[in-house]
Parts: C-alpha cells; sequence; structure tokens
C-alpha cells in the first residue's frame, strides 16, 4: 500500500486548514500541544547532539577535562592511516550497491512473471532482511572460519582453490563483509522491485505485446523504465545504509581485523570514542561522515519530493 | 518447449536461492542441536543424537533470561512511547496547521536518513551528565528518540489517505481534537499502526551500537549486547553460541511467519511513496 501509486493527494495547506487557520487561538493552540512532545524529543535527541558533536571536534581530552585545540582532530585524521583505511573501505563496499541493485531487479523481473510460487519465493528471499545483524554475524563468522563450513565443503566437493581465509586476510576481508550485506539486503530490493513492477498497468505491457515485443523488449523498454523512481531510491537508500548502518556486521565479524583492515568510519568511531575515550578524534570522524552523508540525504529528499509530486 | 525449460531454468535459480537465503538459519538450528563434539567431527551435517542441554546451558552460563527480559522491556517501552508521540505529531501535521510545519516534516525525513553513529558519542556524555549510563532508561530513551522521525513519517503518509470531511464533521460536532484522534482516527488505523509497531520493534529488538554502548553492566545488557560479550568467551563452543543466536532470532521467525504482510509493508516504507 504505501508503495503503489496513490491518487491525488490533499495537500498539508488544504481550503479546511487554512479555514481553521483563521479560528480563535484557543483553536489553534492544539496543533502546537500535539506537536511539542515529537518536537522536544527531536530537538534534545538529534539537534542538540548534532551541535554538541561538531563542538567537541574541536576540543581533545576527555568528558569534563576538555580542552580547545582547533582543528588538530581533523588534522589528526587527515594523518590517520585507519582513518583513511576506513574511509577506503566504505567507498569498497558501495560497489555492493549497483551489485545489490542488478540482482534485485534480475530477481523481481523473474519472479514478476508470475512464474509458479513466486509469492513463497519472494517470501523466503526477504527472511534474511528482518534478522538481526548481530546474529547474522555469529554465523557467518562460524561459517566463513578458515576451516568453517564453507571451506570444508569446498574441499569436500574437490573445489579446494577455492577456499580462501575469508575473514583472517586482509585482501579478503572487506569484500567478504560486503557479500555477508549483500546476503542480507539483497531481499529488501526485490520486494521493493517486485511491488514496483506490479503496480505498472497491464494495458501498457499488452499493448507492447500486440506490436510484437518480446519478453527482453518490454522488460527493457517498459518495466526497468517506469520503475526507475523506485530504483533511485533504492540505490541512495542502499547507499546511506551501506556507509553509516553496518556498525554491527564489522564489530561481530572481525572486530575491524585483521589489523584494522576491515575498519570503517563506523567503527573507527565508536573504538576512538569509547574504546580509546578520544571523543575528539570521534567527532571529527563523525563531521566527515555527515559531511558525506549530507550529500546523499540531499538526493534522498529531493526523490522524496518527487514522489511527493508525482505519486509515485 | 523454449517456455519449459525457461521456466525450468528460473525455477532453479529460484530454488538456489531460497537455499542460500535459508541455509545460515538451518546452520543455527542444527548447531545447537548438537554436542561441542558433534560439531568438531561434523560440523554441516544432520545433528545425529539431537540434544537441547545448549539451551539448558545459556541460562546457566551467563544472565541469558535476565537479557532476553531486558530486550523486551526495552521494545516494549521505547515502541510504546514512541508511536503515542508520533501518532499525535502525526496527527497535527495532516491535519492541523502550525508555524513552521513544512520545515518540521522535511527535517523528520531528513533524519530518517541520519546515521546513528553520529548521534552516539554525544548522547553518550548526556547520559553520562544525568547519570543514566548502565541501565535500561539510558537506551529506552534514546530509541524512543530514533524511531520517532520514521513513525512520524509512516503515520502522516497514511493519514493524509483519510478523507478529510471525517474530521471535518467531527470537529463541527464539537469533538475535541484528542478525541478524534483516538476515537475516529485511530480505530481506521489500526493496521498501520500494527504494521509500524511490527517494524519498530524489531529495529529496537535488533539494535547493536547503542545497547553495546550505554549497557556495560552484566545485569543490564539487551540480548544482542548479551550475545556479543557471549561470542567474546565462548567462541570455541559454537553449539552454545549458535543456540543463542537462535534464540535472539525466534521471536523474529516466529512473528515473520504471523504477519508477513505487516513486515514487507512497513520494511519497504522508506521507498516509494
Amino acid at each position: 500500500m504505501v508503495l503503489s501509486v496513490r491518487g491525488p493527494r490533499q495537500p498539508p495547506d488544504s481550503q479546511s486548514t487554512r479555514r481553521r487557520r483563521r479560528g480563535p487561538i484557543r483553536r489553534r493552540l492544539w496543533a502546537y500541544l500535539f506537536v511539542a512532545p515529537a518536537a522536544l524529543a527531536i530537538a534534545a535527541g538529534f539537534l542538540y547532539p548534532l551541535a554538541k558533536v561538531v563542538w567537541f571536534s574541536f576540543y581533545s581530552g576527555s568528558l569534563g577535562a576538555l580542552s580547545y585545540v582547533g582543528t588538530a582532530n581533523y588534522a589528526g585524521l587527515w594523518q590517520d592511516p585507519v582513518f583513511s583505511q576506513s574511509v577506503l573501505n566504505n567507498l569498497k563496499l558501495l560497489t555492493t550497491v549497483p551489485i545489490m541493485t542488478v540482482l534485485a531487479l534480475v530477481i523481481a523481473l523473474i519472479l514478476n512473471a508470475q512464474v509458479r510460487g513466486w509469492r513463497q519465493y519472494r517470501a523466503i528471499v526477504f527472511f534474511p532482511y528482518i534478522l538481526p545483524a548481530t546474529a547474522i554475524g555469529l554465523v557467518f563468522g562460524y561459517l566463513l572460519e578458515r576451516n568453517g563450513v564453507l571451506n570444508t565443503q569446498l574441499r569436500h566437493w574437490q573445489l579446494g582453490w577455492m577456499a580462501k581465509d575469508w575473514l583472517g586476510s586482509a585482501a579478503n576481508v572487506v569484500p567478504t563483509i560486503g557479500g555477508v550485506i549483500i546476503w542480507q539486503q539483497l531481499g529488501f530490493g526485490v520486494v521493493v522491485f517486485a511491488a514496483a513492477l506490479l503496480a505498472v498497468p497491464q494495458e501498457l505491457v499488452e499493448a507492447a505485446k500486440l506490436d510484437g515485443a518480446n519478453g527482453w523488449q518490454i522488460q527493457r523498454a517498459i518495466l526497468i523504465p517506469y520503475i526507475r523512481r523506485t530504483i533511485e531510491f533504492f540505490i541512495v537508500v542502499e547507499a546511506i545504509t551501506v556507509l553509516s548502518s553496518i556498525f554491527t556486521y564489522v564489530f561481530v565479524l572481525t572486530k575491524g581485523g585483521p589489523a584494522e583492515a576491515s575498519s570503517v568510519m563506523e567503527y573507527y568511531i565508536f573504538e576512538n570514542g569509547f574504546e580509546n575515550g578520544a571523543i575528539g578524534v570521534a567527532s571529527a570522524a563523525v563531521v566527515v561522515l555527515l559531511l558525506v552523508a549530507c550529500v546523499l540525504i540531499g538526493f534522498y529528499l529531493r526523490l522524496r519530493a518527487r514522489a511527493a509530486d508525482t505519486g509515485r | 518447449m523454449k517456455r519449459i525449460s525457461t521456466s525450468l531454468v528460473q525455477q532453479i535459480l529460484l530454488i538456489c536461492l531460497s537455499l542460500v537465503s535459508l541455509y545460515p538459519l538451518w546452520f543455527v538450528v542444527q548447531t545447537a542441536l548438537k554436542t561441542p563434539q558433534a560439531y568438531a567431527v561434523d560440523p554441516s551435517g544432520l545433528p545425529r543424537a539431537p540434544t537441547l542441554a545448549n539451551f539448558l546451558s545459556l541460562f546457566q552460563v551467563m544472565p541469558f533470561g535476565r537479557w532476553t527480559l531486558n530486550s523486551l522491556v526495552v521494545s516494549v517501552v521505547s515502541v510504546a512511547a514512541a508511536t503515542l508521540i508520533a501518532v499525535m505529531a502525526a496527527y497535527a501535521i495532516t491535519f492541523g496547521r502550525f508555524f513552521g510545519q513544512r520545515v518540521f516534516f522535511n527535517l523528520n525525513i531528513a533524519l530518517m536518513a541520519l546515521p546513528p553513529v553520529a548521534l552516539v558519542v554525544p548522547l553518550f556524555t548526556l547520559m553520562v551528565q544525568a547519570r543514566l549510563i548502565n541501565t535500561l532508561p539510558s537506551v529506552m530513551l534514546v530509541y524512543t528518540v530514533l524511531l520517532i522521525p520514521f513513525s512520524m513519517f509512516f503515520l502522516v503518509n497514511f493519514f493524509r489517505e483519510l478523507p478529510l470531511e471525517l474530521i471535518e464533521a467531527a470537529t463541527i460536532d464539537g469533538a475535541s481534537h484528542a478525541r478524534i484522534l483516538f476515537r475516529i482516527v485511530m480505530p481506521l488505523s489500526v493496521a498501520t499502526t500494527a504494521t509500524l509497531v511490527i517494524v519498530n520493534a524489531i529495529w529496537v529488538w535488533n539494535e547493536l551500537l547503542f545497547a553495546l554502548v550505554f549497557l556495560q553492566n552484566n545485569d543490564q545488557r539487551t540480548l544482542m549486547a548479551g550475545l556479543t560479550l557471549f561470542q567474546g568467551r565462548y567462541s570455541t563452543n559454537e553449539p552454545l553460541v549458535m543456540a543463542g543466536a537462535f534464540l535472539s532470532i525466534l521471536p523474529l521467525v516466529v512473528l515473520y511467519l504471523a504477519s508477513q504482510s505487516f513486515f514487507v509493508r512497513g520494511m519497504t516504507a522508506g521507498i516509494g511513496k
């Protein structure tokens, strides 16, 4: 329902609300009262911390004994190889987004052809997405150990050359984490795309068939362009996720190891803020992360505004 | 003929995909039913002599019951608080008029996409100052706040579909807005609210970062934070750790099987309309 194409929408400043605006103050007060708890929560829980984190980023020392250091924390980030490694790893992990998008699209198109059992398949593929990343990390930790289930099976099938130290070697660890992320998030894309495909008007497809288009042409020329907005949304949402919500995978699978090879920005913030007690450094890293996130959030807001305008 | 072969290929592909999606869950279940010795001999095979001993020792070696209870309490309290706050705000955004309405709503959408890690350092210092660190209310407060933007967005999208005449008629009849909200709007929003509650509860249940940082007393941990501690201490006892993972997943599996459509609808709401 949330994903479906909707009819004309009631704009927030419709006639009736305008009429109400002219009422006596007592009749308008209620809206402020209703919004107050949420506004307070957002001010105290989002806006104040965000201001505070920018402020912290110019200070050094521990809580209660902070001293102003100017931009030294930022300069420190610039010189810290662990930070550049973390940023680089985030960028590497961003490559999971196009992979997920293409895979999810292919699977959604297959499901959309109403193959037998498509609802069941959709439910199964979505299932990993609801699971706690903590538990997933524990499971994949065992599956991907040097002598874990995957490598044992590969050797058993005479595919020993494919067996690798998935999590223990600096060269493999980031792609492995990327693989686990894809495993969990793929179903989200499939469900989102399948829902968008269901909303494509059947007449469009029928008309193309009458014109002699084959399945592949219909997919390329009608279905995919029709759900373009949804694809863009998915890409932006997943990019935000991979950039800023994968702490759990890294923490549970590798703790940033081996030797910081799989650290990401979030993990760097966690480690500095809470393991090393360097609040200032962690806050400066937060500001850098926020600057990158702002670009993506900007894209997200634009897509959202367009969705609100066109109903799609 | 070509038709049949295409659909055969599709079925094979989808079956492989399903196996890949479900295998890790299967691994959890079958490992949790093995003794450590049986796992060492044959990690991927079926449990020859299934045992529930791992589940019993979970509760003996670590306060697993307490952690589960903590997670449950934290989920219920923060989801209830966030839902109530968001319902009222969403009603005002949809049917009322106040200064900064549009800005407030757009800010809210931007905050939906804000990385939670950006808040963890300043909120930690805030909780230290408030002497709430290592207590469950610290995470309850933070989770409540973090759930509000999405909840508000989700509810506004639904409220906008309600017929405006309904609200107007009730206003003319002299009903207060609190009365309209709880007597007319909420009864019409049961399914939407249920979806929201489920999605939010899962988010709280699964959250790790804040739980890890805010709760460092053994008895005060949530299940997810407890599990990571558990992993550190017992990582060589795979069946025991998998039994813990199984218990953390179990409520989600049950909920998913019982109300799949709620999940799908709620968890994909950030995209599209």
